[in-house]
């Protein structure tokens, strides 16, 4: 999906001629009906736009207010805000299961982090330094490998971690976020690496660090802003991951969130507020996530996208 | 001895490398060859059926309707997040200031990080017909006979996700479409504006041409995204009522790993794989054309 280092550099250059169509084509084209839509257009622009707000945030503060309600309010008064405070749902909620699960989608997306940024670090910094024969090769494989999506391989791999007996274990889904996602982290970090001065490796050199030192304490922390976003789309991928989950996970107290949700509606059925609240405390940690880090969030979806 | 060193790099890329052909290619090269079996997660002997899971397939009702869903799922979402998004992002560049500017895009963006699942159930409760909130305010306007049961009648449920993905994905994309908008030279709109060209002149003649490219990665990614949807339908419907939400995914799902029929499920699984192999290179195809055009 990162095929060209097609920027917006060359794309502006061919455009040049389209904006000359403008200069020349606009003053004798202009449309009659222009004045009247140029007095409503903005009102209606707005509109438009402070409605999606209402259909993006409302259904998720009914799903927070809802949390707090009992079951005949959830009923009797659906739109408005909860008459008291009932912390009790969201621990009810935790103990039909949420922390259980909520824990092991901590441990899933921590390893799993680790070992996806680890390595396609790694694998960058050989790409981009070391010179790797056959390195063309492997970046081919790298590419295949983004487009290949979990659904096609599922049926073999549910016999392959049978046999490497890792199947419902946390190891089982650590390893497959980490080999799924390596394609895209290693781009990413890839385009990063490009930009840093060789000179850097090279001073390095000169001081006698080996490529290995030189990587671990001198090219790893001048990469951190795009570790950091690396490492928060790891994060969104594994904690929201799953069919993996669903299909590599049997026993229920090594569920993650995901899957864990979807039984928990199968168990509860009409205790709705509980459900609200379970709903609720697996969707805050990556919404706060997201507005604490949302720079570096960005950076890693557009770089990862562009180049 | 130079050569030697120069294999020894290899010591870099080998555990990127590993697991991918492991994890990644492995499964999809023995894929191909499953799907020519006949067999079941508990028989020891598979036996050799040639093509006959894609006689299956081509045979079967609920095959055909998954991938019309997925259609379906493909049209719709390229409508709204591709070509709604793109008008959401100039419209937000445009007419937004600074501030406020952000505060909207970090709003849209919201629902593109939770879960599927969260969001699926959410909405779930929300097509409710006891407690969801579309009857009520569809009741409240006086339009109760547009009341459904949403995900309860074959006629609605599909439809019903795909409602929910669009609300889930219209700010990713919109996102995306901004920061490709922001890469468009100033100048070029200072000049148009000076020679009278309106907004939505503007708009045709230099952001829709100026973002093509990342139009057409997103509409690459959409197309495939909903080719290989899977986990909306397994929490909202689970492919019912009576197989009528069905998508090629769910289909797998429900053939391998409950009516353990594990053959026509990697038939299945090569089908998507082929369409996605499609997309894939015609994702490649289009961004080569464009290099050399430059």
């Amino acid at each position: 999906m990162m095929t060209a280092s097609a920027n917006a550099k060359p794309n502006a250059q061919t455009a040049t001629p389209a904006t000359a169509g403008v200069v020349t084509g606009a003053r004798s084209r202009r449309l009659p009906l222009a004045g009247v839509a140029r007095r409503t257009g903005p009102v209606l622009v707005w509109v438009g736009l402070a409605a999606l707000v209402i259909a993006v945030l409302y259904p998720l503060l009914w799903m927070v207010f809802s949390s707090f309600k009992d079951n005949r309010e959830v009923f009797d008064s659906p739109w408005g805000l909860p008459s008291q405070l009932r912390w009790g749902n969201f621990a009810k909620a935790g103990s039909a299961g949420v922390v259980r699960y909520f824990t092991n989608s901590v441990i899933v997306t921590s390893a799993s982090i680790l070992t996806t940024v680890l390595i396609s670090a790694w694998a960058a910094y050989g790409l981009v330094r070391q010179k790797v024969i056959g390195g063309g090769l492997v970046l081919g494989l790298l590419l295949g490998g983004l487009m290949l999506a979990p659904t096609v391989a599922l049926i073999p791999l549910f016999n392959l971690l049978q046999q490497l007996r890792i199947f419902d274990t946390y190891w089982a889904l650590i390893v497959l976020y980490t080999a799924f996602r390596i394609p895209f982290t290693t781009f990413l970090i890839r385009a990063y690496m490009i930009d840093l001065s060789p000179e850097v490796d090279e001073a390095a050199k000169l001081d006698g660090c080996t490529p290995s030192q030189t990587f671990w304490r001198i090219i790893l922390p001048m990469s951190r802003p795009i570790l950091v976003s690396a490492a928060l789309l790891q994060a969104l991928f594994a904690w929201n991951e799953f069919v993996f989950a669903l299909v590599f996970i049997s026993d229920g107290d090594l569920k993650t969130l995901p899957v864990g949700l979807m039984d928990m509606q199968s168990r509860l059925l009409t205790d709705w507020p509980v459900q609200f609240a379970g709903l609720t405390m697996a969707a805050i940690p990556m919404i706060v996530l997201f507005l604490i880090g949302q720079r570096q969030f960005l950076r890693g979806l557009t770089d990862g996208m562009g180049k | 001895m130079h050569v030697l060193n120069r294999w020894r790099s290899w010591v870099w890329v080998l555990p990127a490398l590993a697991l991918l052909l492991v994890f990644v290619y492995y499964p999809i090269v023995e894929n191909l060859r499953l799907s020519l079996y006949s067999w079941n997660a508990f028989s020891a002997h598979p036996v050799f059926v040639g093509l006959d899971n894609y006689k299956t397939a081509a045979e079967d009702p609920i095959f055909w309707r998954a991938l019309r869903n997925n259609t379906v799922f493909a049209v719709t979402s390229l409508v709204f997040q591709v070509g709604f998004s793109l008008v959401l992002a100039a419209v937000l560049e445009e007419f937004v200031h600074q501030r406020l500017r952000g505060i909207l895009r970090t709003i849209y963006f919201i629902p593109a990080v939770i879960s599927i699942t969260v969001a699926g159930i959410l909405f779930s409760f929300l097509y409710n017909p006891q407690i969801g909130l579309l009857n009520r305010a569809l009741g409240a306007l006086g339009l109760d006979s547009w009341q459904h049961s949403w995900l309860g009648e074959p006629g609605t449920a599909m439809w019903s996700i795909i409602a929910m993905s669009q609300w889930q994905s219209i700010g990713y994309t919109a996102i995306l479409f901004v920061v490709a908008i922001q890469r468009v030279p100033r100048e070029f709109y200072e000049a148009a504006r000076i020679d009278g060209a309106g907004r939505i002149r503007s708009f045709f003649s230099i952001t829709v041409p100026m973002v093509r490219e990342m139009t057409t990665l997103i509409t690459i990614l959409t197309i495939s995204g909903a080719f290989l949807v899977f986990n909306e339908v397994m929490v909202m419907t689970a492919g019912g009522p009576s197989n009528s939400s069905q998508v090629l995914g769910t289909w797998l799902y429900r053939n391998a790993f409950l009516n353990d029929d594990m053959g026509y499920a990697s038939a299945i699984a090569t089908v998507i794989f082929v369409i996605t192999l499609l997309i894939g290179a015609s994702q490649i195809y289009l961004s080569r054309r464009r290099r050399i055009e430059w």
